[in-house]
């Protein structure tokens, strides 16, 4: 049985573009507020990331994807396709997609899609990228992940669900900064959170949030990946795992046999959250950001349901070129504005005005 | 729901394409249809770069009922690099760190909702460069 995905023709990555509002609050904060600040030595991460009152998965898609152009250096109209995973779509009917393609000049020749998959709507809207342009279909595909996400006040959700935003372009290997090697997806039903159609906030299954859930299914997609690819860990340059937490992708790292160091680069949660489908790919987009020439990346999503997906790419020299055509991921990281949790609360529609 | 509006602007909004007179090369935003200088109906869609200073701005407190969630915001005159001066919403940057001619560069924001069951309007916003 082939469990591995390749494309026909090898494709890559051939631009990549990251985006972060600037708003940051801190979980000490979140602490103090709703339980007296009793865990404050125990924090999930240090601070997470937040929309601006004018800021949405549509808006931070758009310059996510518009990094990601000004890296590929190709004209908008030569994508076919426009593939947006997220939780968060503005939307319930009517495609974030559309609007992406219509401010960057992609529309009209295009296909676009929302997907959703709960944090992993990004990696599997970069598969289904891959799985166009590898077969020859397009030459280009646009896929992004990216959400704003939502928490109960009082829930521990408070305390990671952030908001990013990263967009790869996809094509022919010969214009890749990054060359897919293969791919492997893994899922399962498991109820370990979900949000049902018209409630504002999620529910988490609490005992299947850990093992049966994010371990089961990233060690699952990242030990076959490698089983089928013949590759060990020392075989790998930097390693991106989904990132709900700092605590999950560094337990996962040491169970498949990784180092620490390995892991680094791509660990952007103590300083973001968890920005959901966009976890993944902002790790991605800053390993990219200092990758050499032959690294080695292996990346995994994670969604909940569950599954997760794997992918393994070799950095081409092309990196070295395209990649300060567009602001770094740490400009973002770096770019932040403190917030109090009376104004988290007022941005993200936590507090009831009374209108209908 | 003034969706004709949103779908009709959506060129100016999403990409800041004003007009260019064939005639006299005026540039001209929001688009006309006659040149005002030359009076020429020789006019072809002209799209703006999006980067800019301050001319002048005002801080609102009281808005329209579509901008309370911003409250406060900036909105501003600019002055765009190919000429023209237009008017717009300053973001990602706090009322008491505007100056006049601090640069700008464009970006796409959240103008307004029409009620959580109407549509979102989308379109250019100005913010100090982020690199």
């Amino acid at each position: 049985m082939k469990r591995l995905l390749q494309p026909t023709r090898e494709t890559g990555i051939v631009g990549y573009g990251a985006y972060i509002p600037r708003c940051r609050i801190t979980a000490k904060e979140i602490s103090t507020i709703w339980r007296g600040g009793r865990d404050i030595d125990n924090l999930p991460v240090d601070e997470i990331s937040l929309p601006g009152p004018d800021e949405d998965v549509v808006t931070m898609s758009i310059e996510a994807a518009q990094n990601a152009l000004l890296r590929a250096g190709i004209s908008p109209d030569e994508i076919r396709a426009v593939y947006t995973g997220s939780e968060s779509h503005p939307y319930a009917v009517k495609t974030t997609g559309t609007l992406i393609a219509e401010v960057l000049d992609i529309a009209p020749h295009t296909s676009a899609a929302d997907l959703q998959f709960g944090c992993k709507a990004g990696s599997e809207a970069l598969l289904a990228g891959v799985g166009l342009v590898g077969s020859g279909m397009a030459d280009y595909a646009m896929a992004l992940g990216v959400d704003s996400a939502q928490a109960r006040p009082a829930d521990e959700l408070e305390y990671t669900a952030a908001a990013g935003a990263a967009a790869l372009i996809l094509g022919p290997a010969t214009e890749a900064v990054a060359v897919l090697e293969g791919a492997y997806s893994y899922v399962t039903d498991t109820p370990d959170f979900f949000r049902r159609a018209y409630r504002k906030y999620p529910e988490h299954g609490n005992r299947f949030t850990g093992d049966p859930g994010y371990f089961k299914h990233i060690q699952a997609s990242i030990s076959t990946l490698m089983e089928e690819m013949q590759l060990r860990p020392e075989d790998i340059s930097a390693l991106v795992l989904h990132q709900p937490n700092e605590r999950f992708p560094r337990k996962a790292a040491k169970t498949l046999g990784f180092s620490q160091t390995q892991l680094e680069t791509g660990l952007l949660a103590r300083k973001l959250g968890n920005t959901y489908s966009s976890s993944a790919l902002l790790g991605l987009t800053a390993v990219l950001d200092s990758a050499k020439p032959g690294d080695r990346i292996l990346m995994a999503g994670y969604g909940a349901g569950a599954g997760s997906d794997a992918f393994c790419f070799v950095v081409t020299d092309r990196i070295l070129t395209m990649r300060d055509k567009a602001p770094d991921t740490h400009t973002y990281i770096y770019r932040t504005l403190p917030v109090d949790y009376l104004t988290y609360a007022r941005l993200k529609g936590k507090i009831n005005t009374g209108g209908e | 729901m003034d969706l004709p509006r949103i779908w009709r602007l959506k060129s100016q909004r999403y990409k800041l394409e004003g007009s260019q007179c064939k005639s006299c090369q005026k540039l001209s935003f929001p688009p006309v249809q006659v040149c005002s200088d030359c009076r020429s109906q020789e006019i072809e869609p002209f799209r703006f770069a999006g980067k800019g200073s301050v001319y002048s701005f005002s801080t609102v407190y009281n808005p329209l009922t579509q901008f309370t969630e911003f409250v406060p915001y900036v909105v501003a005159l600019i002055d765009l690099a190919e000429g023209p001066r237009i008017t717009a919403q300053l973001t990602d940057v706090k009322p008491e760190d505007v100056s006049i001619g601090m640069k700008v560069e464009m970006v796409i924001r959240k103008i307004s909702e029409q009620s959580d069951k109407g549509a979102i309007v989308y379109g250019y916003k100005f913010r100090p460069p982020i690199k």
